[in-house]
């Protein structure tokens, strides 16, 4: 029997091809079948689109998933359905898991267990995500070998000495706090010197979760003179500051990190989303107990969680208050995704995986965690009130999640 | 009905205060100090209430000042130290406090290494909570007696032009006595070695790396202290040569005003950033500050637990 589901009606936005119609959209055996102004149902299961807008899946390139380890923050079943909830086909587990995944046998152990509605095949990256590669010859090293297989080096900067008992951005927030600050310099000294390392090395490296002015511009200039990086944004740096630890007395679902910086800081990231110095945006997704949250803030757990908040907020925060287009949002989570780790997705042509996201612009909605198909509940977007919203994920031609099923 | 002289529930830090709530403490320290002069020192305020210091942190001055206002007003309390408490067996902040809730205490008054450890418990607790310091981030009794202190010797503090000199970057009394200062009219200004300068601290005060500058035409001088972990943290290369750029000697506070207040929260270094001459000299008026930290304390204590019968 085959698998056949037909989307009518929804606006098509497939900006890897230029492509922004009232389109159908036939779905068979896993794959784009048909792209047509109308397709005709002939035994399909058909779901109403109408009003809503179709895309190719959004890809997650920097999700915690903590299976192994610590199942008790989320799992990769419990994860998978956050991101499927979020409007996110696609994750990239990041491999700070415990024990690492640095072996083949790891890798293999994770995708042994129920990767499920989301599919995901082989190691797409190597990274040193909440690691930070001290050694330069380490990570000249990273960035030579990954070349003879195809990977991107995912870069987390951070010089550690200067990050030294941080828990928050260094600058006059962090002095009024009494909290020891990182300075954002920290950050950029890592990103020139890799970008510097990629520029020698020919090799391909894409900088995580960017949070300066100073990395963006880093960025942009070695774009400039053509070499092979790429950088990230998350939701939460490209939305809040430094400022909110304060006015929000030291909850500590505002740290994270990179920790939130100043507004010039944010303000170059949305201009790094505009002009093309930043590639995409991902969640860092990064679920912990409330124990290791509820605690003095020096002592809380780094990171928040963002599968199922992320796309809402773009949609609102990004698109709705005219910062960047609607096309350029799809790009963002899942044309450059998809091309910057090579991956099979992020377009809807004919033959392309069956990964679809479809958005709903009009939904009001009020962020509730409490609801979150996550284990975990650490944000600092509780209670904010957004328009726009993911309303069906389709992984591998089958419906993972929608709204109200 | 007017609104009440404090209206908060906690003293968290002096940054959320108005002016008129910290006249509103000193007038009432002002008037409750007369009771440490009596020969019986002892009023029913406080009585049948119940307050446990919790103290993360040695503290010499702090708790014992807090522990005498706690007696004088009549109110029951207890100290816990961390030494002799069950924190070494590793309970958290929030189990050790949620447990001593569980006895119904009015009040906690918590001393804690992590800023914001006050605001913690202010969300977690039913008590009233007093940070008796938090972290590098502020000591607001500390910075309310030192404004008792001046206030009497000064009769005002608008317009006083004070000098805070020393570890600004590690000082939760720097912070708290900038923010009352500001508040309350006074003219600060921030001196120490730029690697003991807080980022972005000159948002809030004018700042120098020049002593000399710091000290000239104040009226008082506040200096604080230089822990000696701070010279092979590779802030500043040696004692002696802090003590030579940075510390206060006679000869300079003769630059200062006539009648200059010289304070100090302590413990002191003598000899590093307070020649022990200034000190123990004319000028310094260290030990008015401990008197004032009772009267001060007491005020506090009377305000958030709202004594029945007045002193």
């Amino acid at each position: 029997m085959t698998d056949r589901l037909l989307l009518k009606g929804g606006r098509v936005i497939d900006p890897g091809r230029s492509l922004d119609a009232d389109l159908d959209l036939l779905l068979v055996d896993g794959e784009v079948a048909e792209l047509d102004t109308r397709v005709a149902a002939r035994g399909a299961e058909v779901i109403d689109v109408s009003g809503l807008v179709v895309c190719p899946g959004f890809i997650d390139l920097h999700t915690h998933l903590r299976q192994p380890g610590r199942e008790d923050k989320e799992t990769i079943a419990t994860g998978t359905r956050a991101a499927a909830a979020g409007g996110f086909t696609a994750v990239c587990a990041m491999p700070n898991t415990e024990p690492v995944n640095d072996q083949a046998g790891i890798t293999r152990a994770i995708l042994e267990a129920e990767y499920g509605d989301l599919r995901e095949a082989g190691c797409v990256a190597v990274s040193d995500d909440g690691r930070p590669m001290a050694s330069a010859r380490m990570m000249r090293r990273a960035l030579e070998y990954a070349k003879a297989f195809d990977l991107t080096v995912i870069d987390h900067c951070e010089e550690p000495t200067l990050a030294q008992g941080a828990s928050m951005n260094e600058g006059p927030v962090a002095t009024m706090l009494g909290l020891r600050g990182a300075p954002g310099a920290g950050e950029a000294i890592m990103v020139e010197r890799d970008v510097l390392l990629a520029e020698l090395t020919g090799g391909k490296l894409h900088i995580a979760h960017a949070s300066t002015a100073a990395s963006v511009d880093a960025v942009r200039r070695g774009k400039a003179r053509g070499v092979r990086v790429t950088a990230e944004a998350t939701p939460h740096h490209l939305l809040l500051t430094d400022e909110l630890v304060r006015t929000s007395e030291y909850d500590t679902s505002t740290k994270m990190n990179p920790p939130l910086r100043a507004e010039e800081d944010r303000q170059a990231l949305i201009q790094g989303l505009r002009d093309g110095a930043v590639d995409c945006i991902a969640t860092d997704h990064a679920p912990h107990t409330v124990d290791d949250k509820k605690v003095e803030y020096d002592a809380a757990a780094f990171g928040i969680v963002g599968l199922e908040t992320a796309v809402a907020l773009c949609l609102d925060r990004l698109v709705a208050a005219g910062l960047i287009s609607l096309g350029r949002l799809i790009e963002l989570l899942s044309t450059r995704p998809a091309a910057i780790l090579g991956l099979p997705g992020g377009t809807l042509a004919p033959g392309a995986p069956a990964d679809v996201t479809v958005l709903d612009l009009s939904r009001r909605h009020k962020v509730d965690p409490a609801r979150f198909l996550s284990k975990s509940r650490n944000t600092p977007f509780g209670g904010w009130t957004l328009k726009g919203a993911p309303a069906l994920t389709i992984v591998g031609g089958r419906v993972a999640w929608g709204h109200g099923r | 009905m007017t609104a009440p002289a404090y209206p908060h529930r906690h003293l968290l830090g002096i940054e959320p205060l108005e002016a008129s709530h910290i006249t509103a403490v000193l007038d009432t320290a002002e008037a409750l100090r007369e009771v440490l002069d009596r020969p019986i020192k002892k009023v029913p305020a406080l009585r049948g209430k119940t307050v446990v210091n919790l103290f993360y942190e040695a503290s010499t001055r702090t708790r014992a000042s807090f522990e005498i206002a706690e007696k004088v007003l009549s109110a029951d309390s207890l100290s816990i130290a961390t030494s002799t408490s069950s924190v070494q067996k590793g309970e958290t902040l929030l189990d050790t406090a949620k447990n001593l809730e569980a006895m119904n205490p009015d009040m906690i008054v918590l001393r804690h290494s992590a800023s914001g450890a006050a605001h913690f418990l202010a969300r977690h607790c039913r008590s009233a909570i007093v940070n008796a310091g938090d972290g590098a981030h502020e000591h607001p009794t500390q910075a309310l007696l030192d404004a008792l202190t001046l206030r009497q010797r000064k009769g005002r503090l608008e317009g006083l032009r004070v000098a805070i000199v020393g570890d600004v970057l590690h000082s939760r009394v720097a912070r708290s006595n900038v923010w009352l200062l500001t508040k309350m009219g006074a003219r600060v200004i921030l001196c120490a070695p730029p690697t003991l300068m807080p980022p972005g601290i000159e948002t809030l005060a004018p700042t120098t790396y020049r002593i000399d500058e710091a000290v000239e035409g104040a009226d008082a001088i506040m200096m604080l202290r230089i822990q000696q972990e701070r010279m092979t943290g590779g802030y500043f290369p040696t004692l002696r040569e802090y003590h030579a750029r940075f510390g206060l000697t006679e000869e300079r506070v003769r630059l200062a005003k006539k009648d200059v207040l010289i304070l100090h929260p302590g413990p002191m270094n003598r000899g590093v950033e307070i020649a022990s001459e200034v000190a123990d000299g004319p000028y310094s008026v260290i030990l008015d500050q401990v008197t004032n930290g009772v009267a001060v304390r007491m005020a506090v204590l009377y305000l958030l637990l709202g004594g029945a019968e007045a002193a």
